[in-house]
């Protein structure tokens, strides 16, 4: 009986998110008075295991196989499967990681579970455990409960405070997996960056972001008479970016740039998580959208509920008002 | 090449969404429906290797018969035929579940490729297109922005975290989940919206497979954070707006 973690690494670098989820299994352990496990994986994690072994798991599994030096979903799940089968843990807690997304449900698959994927929040009612998911892109929690043993979940990043590193080290233990290479479908590649960032969004103090509630190419005039007002850098949510109405670099989100302004101004964005994952670390947070339901404003420290091509306008205004 | 398109019907972008009197559901009565966005564009990306490379594109949608308005506008826009997996209305349990039912409509027609968006905008699992790849024992690939086929492979553009990006080559048969906005949607023609009338849609059953997990409540998130909400007349809300940022976030 035990709680498991599977942390994840990229070029022998822990992914924060990796301790946000460290803290989920610490939790879950605790409710079940069960011990907590984290595994490390790659082609070789000597040096990753000992950094992870400060976070107060009962152990730490090295699990090293030279198929799994690259990530595959192939060697992944024939590794973490022969673990997860050995150990045979009440619960496996992931990380929502575009990695975990292309290997969790795979897994889980072969185990015969569901995965409970992206979870928020977990509560436990009369000693089982309910875990919390955002349906329709943020806009309603669902309670999903019943996701057997093990069960297998993915953590939201951010929903969860990180796992703290102690003085304590816990003992790091080796896991043998059998990976035949014939095993290996996919052949991946280098991966790389497409040119280089001429703005650094990350360094601007602050942002006026437009989404898809500005309708039209045509339109973007009036934010950007705003970025002007305010002395800001225009930014866009990946649908923008996607329509070609703004250049990629100026993506804020998960596959954008992560920004931490002081002020950032939301102009009809609804508030998907890919983009909230961006903006988070922005000091003040005003949204303005029609939508009185949009996600975006349980991030926002001030919002209007309006049409932007009435706001907007009005609120150009103010500033060059209270400005000149 | 042989492509299946894996659609999902979901409610529309805009919809107002409003729970059901017991909480175990949204309250569907004034829903309008639209094709799933992802899916849209994985649907897309088939149309346009069968431009290039020839073969056939059959749309796969499971749901209640509403969803037939979702395969009609597929077929409009150019796949050539549809299988229909006709399920009940409401909420259907897990991924896996569904995983199970698209994948037994699926594995008589030994397609080349399956595509489908990276994720549904209604449940977000994410993990449809992966479930079925195990299901079917075949390779995948996740969050995918450029497809080439090359003889018994493709090679696939693959988008990872933080701007970076990896190209990963597969053996067919693969299922391929396709990012949004890779592609410029077309819009269904007058022709094909005709053309469409006469394209086969085989409606199949269900297959009986049983949920793990169940959705037993769905409700409105509570606000994480206290936000101010200006919601008068505009000039009104802008001038308490700049008020609060000027002597309260004293940021202007």
């Amino acid at each position: 009986m035990s709680v498991l973690v599977v942390l994840e690494q990229r070029g022998g670098k822990w992914n924060r998110q990796s301790f946000e989820a460290l803290a989920v299994g610490q939790r879950m352990a605790e409710a079940a008075s069960t011990n907590l496990q984290a595994v490390a994986m790659g082609g070789s994690v000597d040096a990753l295991a000992r950094e992870a072994a400060a976070y107060g798991a009962d152990k730490v599994i090295a699990l090293e196989h030279p198929l799994l030096n690259e990530y595959t979903p192939d060697g992944y799940t024939a590794a973490l499967e022969q673990l997860i089968r050995d150990i045979n843990p009440t619960t496996v807690v992931f990380p929502h990681t575009y990695q975990v997304r292309d290997f969790g449900p795979k897994l889980a698959t072969r185990l015969g579970q569901p995965f409970v994927s992206d979870v928020v929040d977990i509560r436990v009612e009369s000693g089982h455990p309910v875990f919390v998911r955002q349906l329709f892109q943020g806009k309603m929690n669902a309670d999903v409960e019943g996701a057997g043993a093990p069960a297998l979940l993915s953590v939201q990043a951010g929903a969860f405070r990180a796992a703290q590193a102690g003085s304590s080290a816990s003992p790091i233990e080796r896991f043998e997996a059998k990976i035949d290479p014939g095993q290996v479908r996919s052949r991946p590649e280098a991966p790389f960056r497409e040119g280089q960032r001429s703005i650094d969004l990350g360094a601007a103090e602050m942002i006026v972001s437009v989404g898809r509630g500005i309708g039209e190419k045509e339109n973007l005039g009036l934010v950007e008479q705003l970025a002007e007002a305010l002395g800001a850098e225009l930014a866009a949510s990946r649908p923008i970016c996607d329509s070609g109405w703004l250049p990629m670099e100026r993506q804020v989100g998960s596959s954008g740039q992560t920004v931490s302004p002081k002020v950032y101004v939301a102009v009809g964005i609804s508030g998907a998580i890919q983009h909230l994952v961006g903006m988070k670390g922005s000091k003040t947070v005003v949204a303005i959208n029609k939508d009185e339901s949009a996600p975006i404003f349980e991030s926002a420290d001030y919002g209007i509920v309006g049409d932007l091509f009435e706001v907007l306008p009005a609120l150009i205004e103010e500033i060059k008002k209270v400005k000149a | 090449m042989k492509i299946i398109v894996s659609v999902k019907q979901v409610p529309a972008r805009d919809s107002a969404l409003r729970v059901n009197d017991d909480g175990s559901w949204l309250d569907q009565s004034d829903l309008t429906y639209e094709m799933n966005e992802p899916d849209a564009y994985a649907l897309e990306e088939a149309l346009q290797l069968k431009e290039k490379l020839g073969g056939e594109v059959v749309v796969l949608c499971a749901g209640p018969q509403r969803v037939q308005q979702t395969i009609r506008e597929a077929l409009a826009k150019g796949a050539d035929r549809a299988i229909h997996v006709e399920m009940d209305e409401g909420a259907y349990g897990d991924a896996l579940a569904v995983g199970r039912i698209l994948a037994n409509a699926l594995q008589p027609e030994s397609p080349d490729l399956v595509l489908t968006g990276l994720q549904s905008d209604d449940m977000g699992y994410g993990q449809t297109g992966v479930i079925l790849a195990e299901l079917l024992g075949y390779a995948h690939a996740t969050i995918v922005m450029e497809v080439e086929p090359a003889g018994d492979s493709v090679r696939v553009k693959r988008e990872l975290e933080d701007g970076w990006y990896q190209n990963v080559v597969l053996p067919l048969p693969a299922v391929l989940t396709i990012q949004s906005g890779i592609k410029k949607l077309r819009y269904a023609t007058l022709m094909g919206i005709k053309k469409a009338k006469a394209k086969e849609i085989r409606v199949i059953s269900a297959a009986r497979v049983e949920a793990g997990t169940s959705i037993e409540r769905v409700y409105l998130p509570q606000k994480s954070k206290q936000s101010q909400i200006f919601s008068g007349e505009p000039k009104q809300a802008a001038q308490q707006l700049v008020e609060k940022l000027r002597f309260e976030a004293r940021v202007l």
